[in-house]
């Protein structure tokens, strides 16, 4: 292994924890996520003969993990979002906490696949084409993934009162 | 407010050089993103001039975007958890080369990350400097459990009592199982049979050590006492191979290390009983 891709698989770390972290808000779950991604990527790295480039490659890791874990999960009920805090209508959306704090909520309703694309995208500011290998989709799907996800996401931001958690969760 | 996905197709496959296609949602979004060639760009900045709504759309949408920054992006400053390979496993180095290869991985990981903008490699060595620290720890003090012992036992009260998936992968697949941990081990490693001691083979597991990949395997006896084995490659390269006897709480733990391979056998039974059961591993072992 040369040592310039190994620097590029922990480059990439700071992104994917970043990426994980939108992915399932809780920060544990998040890095153990990317930790089994480095896991993969260390062992699976001498057969991965330069097939595309690295990031694409450790985020596709990623989504497989990933997408694992939705199917133990959903066999498992008991451990489905935490989303029961008490609610207390207040004002609109006007500070960028408070619509930070939304955000996160928001983020995590939406369908994983649909989060998923937000985020390469907006956040991690991937090109489609990236995004398409990393989740091992046709790019036309990646766009209509993208679409839902921010036209649900503009509804769910624009000028609805917004409930606003009494009890800060803390991160 | 769904699009159809003909409608989103117009961006990828050729947004450069089309300057005469129609503007698609694709190209929105496209712009949205900044991943549109300039002049295809300026042609949708003419567009959403002449639509207002559209323009308010894909503000929005860049909105969206910074709203996410700003949420998600303190997360590139915290420190890195403990536990995060940085390098891959060790493989055909000695152990203490190791140390060497993880300054090389922080060093190089710091020239990335400045290049980035994220320079966060101070964390990174608190954080590396945090686990070679309890490791010296572990091993100075007489008595305790040293690391990887401490790691078998604790893995083993962890899966043990567990009735409904003890093991990733059990016995009747034993085949599988050791391709599979003999693969991520980069060593080969076969489970002993103990049937002649009245413990069958339950299976195996895959486990995080401290650097890299463990195996576990599990024993059941009629009685329904379980036992596991544990095998690492994550060992001093100068220790020797006598067993040693260890306890956590309730768990006996007997362990030694051979041909840089540490075992660890842990089980509630006593230390006669572990003893009996660690010299037969051995003995197969051997006859490897």
């Amino acid at each position: 292994m040369r040592a310039q891709d190994e620097a590029e698989i922990v480059a990439c770390i700071p992104s994917l924890r970043r990426y994980a972290r939108g992915l399932v808000s809780d920060r544990d779950r998040a890095d153990d996520l990317v930790q089994d991604t480095l896991e993969r990527a260390w062992s699976r790295y001498s057969m991965w003969q330069k097939r595309g480039d690295i990031r694409a490659w450790m985020f596709g890791i990623l989504h497989n993990h990933f997408i694992d874990r939705l199917r133990a999960q959903s066999s498992r009920p008991e451990d489905s979002v935490g989303d029961a805090l008490p609610e207390a209508p207040q004002r609109p959306l006007q500070t960028d906490v408070l619509e930070l704090r939304d955000l996160d909520r928001i983020l995590q309703r939406l369908p994983p696949e649909h989060r998923e694309v937000l985020l390469l995208v907006g956040l991690e500011e991937q090109s489609y084409q990236e995004v398409a290998i990393a989740l091992g989709v046709p790019i036309g799907t990646v766009m209509s993934r993208l679409s839902r996800a921010r036209a649900r996401l503009r509804e769910e931001l624009q000028g609805h009162v917004a409930p606003v958690s009494k009890i800060q969760r803390v991160k | 407010m769904t699009m159809d996905d003909n409608h989103l197709r117009g961006v990828v496959s050729d947004s450069s050089a089309g300057t005469s296609a129609p503007i698609t949602e694709a190209d929105l979004h496209a712009y949205a993103d900044k991943q549109l060639s300039s002049e295809r760009a300026a042609l949708v900045q003419q567009y959403l001039a002449l639509h207002p709504q559209e323009q308010q759309r894909v503000q929005d949408w860049q909105m969206q975007n910074r709203l996410l920054h700003q949420l998600l992006d303190p997360v590139l400053d915290e420190p890195l958890p403990l536990g995060m390979p940085l390098k891959p496993a060790a493989r055909s180095f000695p152990w203490r080369a190791l140390a060497a290869g993880v300054l090389v991985a922080v060093v190089s990981a710091g020239a990335a990350w400045s290049l980035r903008g994220h320079l966060d490699a101070q964390a990174m060595r608190l954080a590396i400097a945090g686990t070679s620290s309890q490791r010296s720890a572990a091993l100075a003090v007489d008595g305790a459990l040293p690391g990887f012992a401490q790691r078998a036992a604790v893995a083993h009260v962890v899966y043990s009592p567990d009735l409904r998936r003890p093991v990733e992968v059990s016995a009747d697949q034993e085949q599988a199982l050791v391709t599979w941990l003999t693969k991520r081990m980069g060593t080969e490693v076969r489970p002993p049979m103990l049937s002649s001691l009245g413990y069958a083979l339950i299976g195996g597991r895959l486990l995080p050590g401290d650097k890299g990949p463990v195996a576990q395997f599990m024993y059941g006896a009629a009685g329904g006492q379980r036992l596991t084995l544990y095998v690492t490659r994550e060992v001093p390269v100068e220790t020797n191979t006598s067993f040693r006897f260890g306890s956590d709480g309730p768990v006996n733990v007997f362990y030694w290390v051979d041909k840089q391979l540490g075992y660890a056998i842990s089980a509630g039974a006593d230390r006669s009983e572990l003893m009996r059961v660690s010299q037969e591993v051995y003995a197969q072992l051997g006859q490897r």
